[in-house]
């Protein structure tokens, strides 16, 4: 409808059909969120929370090396969680699409993704099983008598890191694919025409082509990283805190909302330094 | 030829690693919740489905479970009232600050559901409101209201315009048209909204699990189990929501997908 002149009616009209979804991210979502916010300047003291206006909390997190080791940890594991992926997803979803004969593409595909289905704290729960003192993985090495003691791999931070691969591996292979079959087949054709080898075909036209979609990927899966707490508190356990695993011992132990909030906060800051990141890099890629 | 050949070899040896990796722990799931033992690690000892019968025996674990579907559903189902309405106002109706409104409503999306949870959790507590499984309703239709919205949105396309101003020139009011002509002509991306953001809700843990009390949610019960260590019970659980939700996508992939891809 290219309505340049709405009548009141109609106008009332679309107000009431928007308004139920309007509300009700206003109330559930905004206000929390601001509530939140505001929340973070008010201080605890004993079992109370004070309403009085301070930054408090945000200079505990950086005077005190607990909290801020929280952050360090959580950007450590996520930069490495999301590099690990990139790598092993890419060359999966390149094979599927290019080797793979296009009629068992899809199957291929189902396939490489269809343990993303497990409920998510199973599939947390499934890499206890392979990975601790007792678990599949010891247990092999240990009859095939290659180590003669039990390898300490669950309750540390390479514990969480493959945790965290494989759910995010499954996630950029169908990322990446559904790029990599998007390219049309002329730009391989052209690069071929002037001469190019496979090698160069792929270093100068198909990677620099797919770049988009991996760093949308990447962005996706750093942000699904940074914020979960399943998967470091099943996994790694309490060796090496997360940024989420600290907001809820503040939440629990600890009785301090107002602390909880403001890491929240400072977890969202750092989401949208990676998205500004992200987003400039981009731009500099299309230019 | 040669080089051809070891190329060849390198990726099929590549796909099998990564396979084996990918389904690693799942195979090491299910296999052991037959485990005719207390520990679901090898050596495996025998077959056994006693855990199976153990699931199925857990009035908490099945309470669970019917939570879990509760939740699943109706959230879903708000989810994608609200966000066809709102798609149906913004695509069809020219507002004022529409930019501003979409972006609104795509918000949450672009925030950790941990954040969404505190903040939510801090609101109710100061209101002194009682947590509950209405309470967990409400965090899962924030979180899949933007994804039911955007969904809806995309596919109200404008060649649909001309049939919905038929049905008006010919007396239908708004809500005639929507629910008898615009509704079934977006079914196919209706449902998909509504199935994916059941998946999400069955499978979402941090807001069901801060926005609950007495009934807990099924990921949330299984969080619990956790505490007691490696359990073949666990193992039972998990493997029977694995196996339902690969049943519900093939059903998905070969009746409503593969229909919608021959039209």
């Amino acid at each position: 409808m290219t309505a340049t002149t709405l009548e009141d009616a109609d106008r009332r009209k679309a107000w009431g059909f928007a308004a139920p979804a309007l509300l009700w991210t206003l109330a559930f979502f905004v206000v929390p969120f601001l509530f939140m916010a505001a929340m973070s300047l008010w201080k605890r003291e004993g079992r109370e929370i004070v309403r009085v206006w301070n930054l408090d909390n945000y200079l505990r997190f950086f005077s005190e090396s607990a909290l801020l080791q929280g952050l360090i940890n959580s950007l450590e594991i996520t930069v490495i969680v999301t590099v690990l992926s990139v790598l092993l997803a890419y060359p999966l979803a390149w094979i599927i699409a290019e080797r793979v004969p296009k009629r068992f593409q899809r199957m291929a595909l189902i396939l490489a993704i269809l343990p993303f289905w497990t409920s998510y704290v199973v599939r947390s729960y499934s890499w206890l099983l392979v990975l601790s003192k007792n678990g599949v993985i010891n247990q092999m090495l240990t009859s095939a008598g290659l180590i003669a003691e039990q390898l300490a791999i669950a309750s540390t931070r390479t514990a969480t890191v493959i945790g965290f691969v494989h759910f995010f591996v499954m996630l950029l292979t169908l990322t990446i694919y559904s790029n990599l079959i998007q390219l049309s087949p002329n730009y391989r054709r052209a690069a071929a025409d002037l001469g190019a080898n496979a090698f160069q075909t792929f270093w100068h036209v198909v990677l620099p082509l797919t770049l988009p979609g991996i760093m949308t990927g990447a962005f996706l899966t750093f942000v699904l990283c940074i914020g979960d707490y399943v998967t470091p508190q099943i996994l790694g356990g309490n060796n090496e805190l997360v940024l989420p695993q600290i907001i809820m011992l503040q939440l629990g132990r600890r009785a301090d909302f107002p602390m909880a909030a403001a890491l929240s906060i400072i977890l969202m800051l750092a989401v949208t330094v990676a998205y500004v990141l992200c987003a400039r890099w981009l731009k500099i890629e299309r230019a | 030829m040669l080089r051809r050949v070891f190329i060849g070899s390198v990726s099929w040896a590549y796909l099998a690693l990564v396979y084996a990796f990918i389904f690693l722990p799942v195979a090491v799931l299910v296999l052991f919740s037959f485990q005719d033992g207390r520990l679901p690690v090898p050596p495996f000892n025998g077959f056994s489905t006693q855990w199976y019968e153990a699931v199925f025996a857990d009035r908490k674990l099945m309470a669970a479970l019917g939570n879990s579907m509760l939740v699943a559903i109706s959230s879903s189902m708000v989810s994608c009232v609200l966000g066809f309405l709102a798609a149906y106002s913004l695509a069809r109706y020219k507002l004022p600050g529409s930019a501003l409104q979409r972006g609104l409503l795509i918000a949450p999306m672009t925030v950790s559901y941990l954040i969404i949870a505190l903040g939510l959790l801090a609101l109710l507590n100061a209101l002194h409101m009682p947590l509950s499984l209405l309470t967990v309703g409400i965090g899962h239709v924030v979180i899949n209201l933007p994804l039911c919205f955007a969904i809806i949105y995309a596919s109200m396309g404008d060649h649909q315009i001309n049939i919905e101003r038929a049905a008006r020139d010919l007396g239908a009011s708004d809500f005639k048209v929507m629910a008898l002509v615009t509704a079934p002509m977006l079914m196919p991306s209706i449902l998909a909204a509504f199935f994916l953001s059941v998946t999400f809700s069955w499978d979402e843990f941090i807001i069901a699990f801060l926005l609950s009390r007495f009934d807990v949610t099924l990921p949330v019960e299984i969080w619990s189990m956790l505490r007691s260590g490696l359990n073949p019970k666990t193992n039972a659980i998990g493997s029977l929501v694995f196996l339902a939700s690969v049943a519900l996508l093939l059903i998905l992939e070969f009746s409503l997908f593969g229909r919608t891809k021959k039209q």
